[in-house]
């Protein structure tokens, strides 16, 4: 897994709550065998009309808002377990999600892939929609050691919360396997205890 | 309330030994804790089909790992699978691919509980473990699937993992979790004539929405739920992660002993028995603290259905969508975007609308007991001709079933044909895809856009509606 370093960067918005995992990549792209290529079909309905152009209104179009933080209503991630949405969100560049609110899985999942979900309070999630509706080239900036996100137009600031061992997983690069395949005499010795 | 109060003040050893069912069974399978970190939680059971688990094998690969415990992992292919002709090679060539790739890890890690396509134990991953004994009280359970959940109906904790997680469980049969929050959620007294389980799951989605139980997991109990069926209560732990549930789970009983007894890999003879001893300590004690819980009035439940792109908009069938004044200004956008896709205006009733497809099937309600519902409701009548319907028994066994009972021949008699098991159009992945524009009553769990096809509307249902939907050819009460 890729290191994640402290990152300043231009935002895409996309302010819809409740965003899915079917939106993020639908089921029919699922039939891969590998992690590679999903970006391309991230959010895929909402960005191509059927015959593949692209549809000039979705965000990913406009050539206004580009950088690898995606920012996005409330919700953000629930349904399908697929981990398959992380590697399109990944694969397409984005390496934070801002939300005010994630699904359980999701956000384990793009933790478990080297991006970064940031939860923010509602009022800070706003600012940020207002900000990057008045210049489409503000800035945040997100600093995993310290647990902040800068809104760069305002200069506000907030703290978020992260489990301490995956903020060391992201800081090192770590995964969880690595972990606990080192604790194989820990498994043998429970399944023993329960014979 | 004060005396509660002063008993956990004054006795803090004897509520420290009040536990939660869930308590209970996590407590049972921590191998250990990361200190400020997750647990390392043993997995009794893994469940495994062929969309997440690809990557998993070649993560393992990668590794140079063996699967460590091959026994405790059941491989069925249900999600990328035609539900006609099974007998022939499947024509979408990645598709195919797909499932060559399945059987090719399940053979390369020597993976010996392997059901493809075809094989009489293949079927819904949800369905099969617990008809063939895999699933039973007690267990921590996983799958790469999120209605994982539906295990839990037998008292286990049982929850959807994402494919790295496959792989921690492939190659260790741990996982590292964090402990959720606890919920009970109580449904006080009977449920109404001619409301199902899946009634009571969409009412309570559209009470919490989707994102209502966000980091719990949730014991479901209350006179409502001991009623049920085993059945019944699969539908209800199944769409426990529909409100963002991590798992449901219900405690066991007389009905859930009497479900797995006999089935082929529960325990037997004295194992059974010693088992059985240790089943019936699995409930939640009494006075044992959840750290949040709620309470409904069954009777207060109609048959439901959902108008909008998510399973927490849903409604009772003869009730309006919700007016836009009365959506919180945030939710706006989201609410006129779902309307948009659904064709459907804020206040508007819905009963007596024309729809085109019926599904019924699914890990939700693609069980024995929704098609003896569906049967019983169709029989001596006629599917309405601008219904396009899809039957699809959840697994093989099922599918004995419905003929063995005489349903095969009701539902035929009706003019609706049976197809093969398998996920079908819960989510399309195969070639049961509702066009663009078309509207489906669906026994399946999402209603998301394009989950049932690009541009396909969904609205979400029990069994019950779906067959009143598919002789009338329109949203119909069932009780009338």
């Amino acid at each position: 897994m890729e290191k994640f370093i402290t990152l300043t960067s231009t935002v895409v918005p996309l302010p819809i709550e409740n965003v899915d995992t079917d939106q993020i990549i639908p089921a029919r792209f699922l039939k891969a065998t590998d992690k590679n290529g999903f970006g391309d079909n991230l959010f895929a309905d909402w960005r191509y009309n059927k015959d593949g152009s692209p549809k000039a209104d979705f965000v990913l179009n406009n050539s206004a808002y580009s950088g690898s933080v995606l920012v996005a209503g409330k919700n953000f991630g629930s349904g399908s377990s697929r981990e398959h949405a992380a590697w399109a969100v990944a694969g397409y560049g984005f390496k934070v999600v801002v939300s005010s609110f994630f699904a359980d899985i999701f956000r384990n999942n793009a933790l478990n892939n080297g991006v970064l979900p940031v939860i923010v309070s509602t009022e800070f999630l706003s600012e940020i929609f207002k900000a990057v509706n008045s210049d489409a080239k503000m800035t945040v900036t997100v600093d995993l050691e310290n647990q902040t996100i800068t809104n760069n137009a305002t200069g506000t600031s907030e703290s978020f919360e992260i489990n301490p061992y995956k903020k060391e997983c992201l800081l090192s690069g770590l995964d969880d396997i690595d972990y606990l395949l080192s604790k194989k005499d820990l498994i043998e010795a429970y399944e023993a205890s329960r014979k | 309330m004060i005396t509660i109060l002063l008993s956990v003040v004054c006795c803090p050893s004897s509520k420290k030994s009040m536990k939660t069912l869930f308590d209970k069974i996590w407590d049972a399978h921590v191998v250990s804790s990361v200190e400020n970190g997750p647990t390392q939680l043993y997995i009794d059971r893994h469940f495994c089909h062929e969309v997440t688990s690809p990557q998993a094998f070649n993560g393992l690969r990668a590794r140079g790992l063996k699967v460590f415990r091959p026994e405790q992992t059941t491989m069925t292919a249900d999600h990328n699978t035609p539900t006609i002709n099974q007998d022939q090679p499947v024509k979408d060539p990645i598709s195919r691919n797909q499932l060559d790739t399945f059987a090719r890890n399940a053979s390369d890690f020597n993976m010996p509980l392997f059901f493809p396509l075809g094989h009489q134990k293949n079927g819904v991953v949800h369905i099969i473990g617990p008809e063939n004994g895999f699933t039973q009280p007690g267990m921590t359970i996983v799958c790469g699937d999120s209605h994982t959940s539906t295990h839990g109906a037998f008292g286990s904790i049982a929850f959807g993992i994402g494919t790295s997680e496959v792989e921690m469980v492939l190659a260790t049969q741990c996982i590292l979790q964090t402990r959720p929050k606890t919920m009970r959620i109580t449904f006080n007294g009977k449920l109404s004539e001619g409301v199902t389980a899946k009634d009571l799951a969409l009412y309570m989605i559209s009470k919490l929405t989707t994102g209502g139980a966000t980091g719990y997991f949730v014991e479901y109990a209350g006179e409502a739920i001991r009623n049920m069926s085993m059945e019944e209560r699969m539908t209800v732990c199944n769409l426990s992660i529909e409100m963002g549930a991590r798992g449901g789970m219900i405690a066991p009983d007389e009905t859930t002993f009497a479900y797995v007894k006999g089935r082929e890999f529960a325990p037997k003879g004295e194992i059974w028995e010693e088992k059985l001893a240790y089943w019936k300590t699995l409930k939640s004690d009494e006075g044992a603290k959840f750290d949040k819980e709620l309470e409904f009035n069954a009777a207060d439940i109609q048959p439901m259905i959902t108008y909008g792109t998510n399973p927490g908009m849903g409604m009772g069938i003869t009730d309006s969508i919700p007016t836009l004044d009365t959506i919180d200004e945030a939710g706006r956008i989201s609410f006129l975007k779902s309307l948009d896709y659904m064709g459907f205006k804020p206040g508007e009733k819905l009963l007596g609308k024309t729809i085109d497809y019926v599904f019924l099937g699914s890990c939700t309600n693609g069980r024995i007991e929704d098609f003896r519902v569906f049967a019983n409701y169709v029989k001596g009548k006629k599917k309405a001709d601008n219904v396009i319907a899809w039957l699809v028994p959840g697994s093989w066994m099922v599918e004995k079933q419905i003929r063995e009972e005489g349903l095969y021949d009701i539902l035929k008699e009706a003019g609706f044909e049976l197809r093969q098991p398998g996920c079908s159009a819960c989510l399309a992945m195969n070639d049961d895809k509702v066009p663009a524009g078309k509207y489906a009553v669906s026994t399946s769990n999402r209603n998301f856009e394009g989950r049932q096809g690009p541009g396909a509307r969904t609205i979400l249902a029990g069994p019950l509606v779906a067959a009143a939907a598919a002789v009338t050819g329109k949203i119909t009460d069932p009780r009338i």
